[in-house]
Order: C-alpha cells, then structure tokens, then sequence
C-alpha cells in the first residue's frame, strides 16, 4: 500500500464510519430540530469519505471507486481510528464521540487545505467549513450536557471518560503520516494533538467537565485492528453489494 | 417530570445580498445559539451563504388585523398565544 | 353580531382570500385544521422510520446520502407543520403527547414494513406520489401558516418521487433478483398507496364541510383516479406489472378503471391493527423518553447561563 493510498483510506475511512453511525439517529433524535442536525453532520461526512475514497481509489490505480471500497473490503482492510467505530450509546455518547473527532478534524483540514496537492487541498477547503460548523455543534452540546442538570452532566463526563482511550489512533505517526508531510500534500497527524488538546481543554473549562487520569492508550484502527463494533456494522453496512456482487444499484 | 418545552423562535433569512431578511417559520430551541444553529440545519438545507435572524417569538408585538380590510375582532398583541377557542353564541354553534 | 362575523368569513374564504392566525375564525374551523396540519405532521415523523430502517443498508455511498437527505427532509416538513399548527394556539409538546398515546392519528402507510431495498423506491414512488398529489391543492388552502407551509413542502418533494422512481427504474433493468424486488415491493405497496386518498366520496365524513371552507380542495376519489391514471403508465414503462387483475382502460372516460379496494384492510390499519402500528408508536415513544434528559439539561442550562448574564449585569450596575 503506497504511502498516499493508506493516508487516504484513513480520512475516508474515518468519515464513512461515523456517517454510517450518525445515520441511526435519523428519525430518533432528542428533539425534532437535533434530529435534523445530526442528520446534516451524518450527510457531511457521507459526503466526506465519498471525496476521498474516490481519490483513494484513483491513487491505487486498481479501478476500485468509492463503493467498491466502502463495501467490499473486510474489516481488517479499513483503517478508520477506533474512536470513530464506538457505539453510538446515548446522545452523550454520540456527541462526545463527535466532539472528541471534531477537535481534530478542524485542524486535519485546515492544514490539508494548505496541501500541496490542488485536489486534496480543494476536498479539504469544503471539508473545513463543515468541520468546523461540527465542531460548533458537539462542542455547544458538550457545554449544554456539562452545565445543565446533574444528570447530563454525570452522563457526558461518563461518556468522555470511556471514550478518550481512544483518540490515540487520530495521532498516530507512522510511514505514511510522516511521508505526507515530508512531501508537502499532507501533515503529519501527530502535530495535530496539540490543537486538538486546546480545544478539548477549552471545552472541559466552559463545560465545567473533568479531565479523567489518562489511562493507556487504545490503539489500532490505522493498521486494521478494530474493535468487535466494526465486524457488525459493517455487516449491516454491505449487506446488499455483497449478496449482489453483479448488482447495480 | 420534564420543564415546559423549549421556547418557540421565529426564523428571519436573508437568502440573497440585497434582499431583506423575509420571515420563513419558527422553530424551537433551549438558547439563541441552538436557534441559530437549527435555523440553518432547517430553513437553508438548500441555500448557500444566508443570514439568519432568530427572535424568540414571545418578544415580538404584531398589530391588530386591519378592520377596514377584514372586520376580524383583534385578538391579543402576540403572534403565537392566540386563545383556541373564541365562543360563539348557542345558535351559531347549531347551525 | 358573531352572526355577521360567521357569514362574513364564509364568504372572504369562498373568494380565496387568506386567513391568517390573529384573524377571527370559527372555533369548527380552528379544530378541523388543528385535526388536519398535526396529523399531516404527524405523517411526517412517523414516516422517517419505514425508509430510515434502509439508511444503515443502502447500497451505495450515493443512495446512503440521497436516503438519508430524503428523511430528513421528512423531518423538515414535519417541523413546518408543527410550526403551523402551533399558530392556531397549540403547544407542539402536546401534539407530541397525542401521538404517543395512541390519540392522534398519522397516514396509515407508514403502518406497512420496508422489507427489501426496493421499498425505498415504491415509498418514493408511490407514496410520495400520492402525497404529492394531496399536498399539491393545499398550497392554496385557505390558511396562510398551512398554506406557505405546504409551498415549502411541495417545494422540497419534488426530488423525492423522481428518486424512488429511479430506484424502481433501476431494480426493474438490473439482474433477476433485483427485478423481483421492485415487483415484490410494487405489489404490497400499491393498494396501501391507493387507500391513501382516504375512503370514497360517498362515505368521507369531513370532506363537505372542508371543501366548503377550502381546506380540501379536490374529493379522494378524484385525486386517487388521478394518481392511478398518472402511476399505471410508468409501471408499464419500466416492466412492472400493477398487482390488479381488474385494472383496465377505459376508452369512453379516458380513465383506468380498477378493482376493488379492501376497505376492510384500510380500517383495521386505522384502527391500529396494522403490521407495524406497535413498532412506529414505540420508536416514536422511545426516542421521545429517551431524549428527555438531554431536552431538560439544554433547558436548565439556557436558564443558568441567563441567571449568570442577569447577575453579572447587576454587579456591573
């Protein structure tokens, strides 16, 4: 897998796997305004993974287009970070997961809008607006759920509790991260954290949220060790193009 | 159990430069924020690059219905709190 | 006095001028819309859940994302006519409350289950289709909220039966088992489509005094001869048979003629004994209870963040 290929799996992958989960709430929402909201973010990120997917598809030169990548590969072959397959659990759990990713997608596409490739860096400028727009909406959440009853707020600081062992993955630093950014079309991941820790501590302030003891580290998802989630929701997510492989749809 | 529901803002937006904001509907949300942020999700899932007004609907004062154009008694001053039923006398309701 | 008022309103309507809410009305119209714009609403909500079972199983990343902007259109639309309905003096809490208890009623046609992917077609298809059929003349009914409401609607639907119709088209070229699908999904689809119109002229308590108020404007039976004049030729189009061993042209009328419809089936789905009444209403519910905490703690935290902006204003002072 060349470099580029695997760095665009992982911002597709990414985004496919949490649109597919956003996509449960549609029609189940706390409230028929949030239902709609969460719907738009699920929409952003479809559109997301179907943009860099493709391009993912062109890089390998081996004819796969987006479709051929969402739904024929096995779990072991994607390479979205474990954060993003955690279970969709209760609206807490949705938006912290959500926020927890959109506190690095805002700087992951702003430094790709300034990629030295014109096409990833065109993805990335329509990329940014949206995640930025996200990063408004969970983050607003997270202070709503934080400061607002006793309840909320047990349940989002459980949420963020048992999500932060996994950001890990967004971060990670290896051959291809470090090759993006060597060659001027991508950024080295790793340089990301910092941002993203100031987004979160800035949230975790206004929300009146703790910061749990950090614990280690739960990693994997760039290199295709998932998490027993992504099995079954791919299975429900390919169901049809695998039972008709010949199928157009 | 659950508090009275979330207040009732009415939506203005801006759709073009140039052009006024127009009212489009209403919706509800917890802040101004959440309005705001609703407003587009709903009334400009096909629009690009609006501005949005949001005014809790409870802030606003409209005027009475025009008699020389409609005769319809004013009811109160608010756009939304409109009493559900005005009583008719016995023979109206029987006929 | 109110005598005046009564005839005086019955003829501003009849010269298809707009009431809008701060007008007098009578308290029969005021209910019979309030009835009419929540139920529509209603319709709306509980029609996101049929098609949005098929979001997790779409079959490709285009038909995911055209599925899922379809549904929340669905959920738009349902907030437009809440918003409507809450201008005749109603909380939309409480409408929320009647359709959770069984009280208010929605279209029955999201009473049916989506069994395979071609269902997603055939709802847009026909479903849409014949909504859109209904909707269309309430653009011009006499209340101006339900009225706008229903222009926006109208507005967005358009995509909507183009799409299912194009999943139908393509189930219909595609390999045999996918053609099986759209007829299997077209022959349990059709008759609940054509009952969507509500039960015939002749036995459709409301109609009169609507029409007569211009909050209907055409009767079911014209609307559904309409419909079915409009579907029969795209099903043939596209090689799908309409599941009517009755259905005929008739040259004379220049209309189909079709077989009976099973009124039996109309009202034992009405009266909540369809196949998916119970599943609908508990989603429904369950969404509802379980965003419960997550509507107080926005609630309580709007309400703290204004007590700190009212402190913070009176120390300044």
């Amino acid at each position: 897998m060349s470099p580029r290929f695997e760095y665009l799996l992982r911002l597709g992958d990414d985004a496919l796997i949490l649109g597919q989960q956003l996509g449960f709430w549609t029609g189940h929402g706390p409230v028929l305004e949030e239902d709609i909201a969460l719907t738009n973010i699920g929409l952003d990120q479809i559109g997301q993974s179907r943009a860099w997917l493709s391009m993912a598809g062109k890089e390998e030169g081996q004819g796969r287009d987006e479709d051929r990548l969402a739904f024929h590969r096995d779990q072991h072959e994607f390479r979205n970070a474990l954060l993003t397959e955690r279970p969709n659990g209760h609206f807490g759990d949705t938006i912290a997961r959500q926020f927890l990713f959109d506190a690095y997608a805002v700087p992951l596409h702003d430094a790709l809008s300034r990629s030295r490739d014109p096409e990833i860096a065109a993805i990335a400028k329509k990329c940014a607006k949206e995640s930025a727009y996200h990063l408004k909406h969970s983050r607003g959440w997270m202070v709503r759920l934080g400061d607002g009853t006793e309840e909320s707020h047990g349940k989002i600081q459980q949420s963020l509790n048992g999500l932060l062992p996994y950001v890990g993955d967004l971060f990670v630093s290896d051959a291809s991260s470090q090759t993006a950014q060597e060659e001027g079309w991508g950024v080295d991941l790793a340089t990301l954290r910092p941002q993203w820790e100031s987004n979160l501590e800035s949230a975790l302030t206004e929300s009146g949220l703790e910061r749990p003891k950090a614990t280690p580290e739960q990693l994997g998802g760039r290199l295709g060790r998932h998490t027993e989630q992504l099995s079954f929701l791919l299975a429900e997510m390919q169901v049809l193009p695998r039972t008709h492989p010949e199928a157009k749809w | 159990m659950e508090k009275k529901q979330w207040p009732l803002w009415e939506i203005f937006i801006r759709s073009r430069q140039g052009l006024s904001h127009r009212h489009v509907g209403s919706l509800h949300a917890a802040d101004a924020e959440m309005a705001l942020e609703n407003a587009r999700d709903v009334y400009t899932r096909r629009q690009e690059g609006a501005s949005i007004w949001v005014i809790p609907a409870d802030r606003i004062t409209a005027s009475s219905p025009d008699e020389k154009d409609l005769l319809f008694d004013p009811a109160d001053d608010k756009v939304y709190r409109h009493p559900t039923f005005y009583d008719l006398p016995d023979e109206v309701k029987h006929m | 006095m109110e005598m005046d008022l009564l005839q005086r309103f019955e003829a501003y309507v009849a010269s298809e001028k707009k009431i809008e809410p701060k007008d007098w009305m009578p308290d029969a119209y005021r209910k019979t819309l309030v009835r009419q714009i929540s139920q529509h609403a209603h319709s709306e909500i509980v029609g996101m859940l049929p098609e949005g079972n098929w979001i997790s199983r779409a079959p490709s990343l285009k038909r995911k994302a055209i599925l899922m902007a379809k549904v929340q259109d669905e959920a738009g639309h349902g907030l437009y006519l809440y918003s409507a309905c809450e201008t005749l003096g109603v909380e939309r809490d409480d409408l929320f409350r009647d359709l959770h208890i069984g009280k208010a009623k929605y279209s029955s046609i999201f009473n049916y289950p989506t069994l395979n992917w071609a269902d997603i077609g055939a709802v847009g298809w026909l479903v849409d289709g014949a909504a859109i059929m209904n909707q269309v003349p309430l653009c011009k009914c006499s209340y101006g909220p339900y009225a706008r409401a229903m222009v926006r609607v109208c507005k967005e639907e358009s995509f909507h039966q183009r799409q299912g119709f194009q999943i139908m088209m393509t189930l219909a070229q595609g390999t045999e088992a996918q053609k099986a699908m759209a007829q299997d999904a077209l022959n349990r689809w059709w008759w609940p489509s054509i009952m969507m119109f509500g039960p015939p002229d002749d036995n459709s308590p409301n109609s009169a005094q609507s029409m007569a108020w211009n909050i209907k404007r055409f009767s079911n039976d014209e609307l559904r001869q309409k419909f079915i004049d409009l579907t029969v030729p795209q099903a043939e189009l596209i090689g799908l048979t309409i599941p009517d061993a009755d259905l005929q042209w008739n040259e004379d009328t220049g209309h189909y003629e079709h077989g009976p419809i099973d009124w039996e089936e109309f009202n034992n789905v009405i009266a909540g004994h369809g196949p998916c009444n119970k599943e609908r209403l508990a989603a429904r519910n369950k969404a509802w209870d379980d965003g419960a905490w997550v509507r107080e703690a926005a609630a309580a935290h709007a309400e703290k963040r204004a007590q700190r902006k009212a402190s913070e204003e009176s120390a300044a002072a």
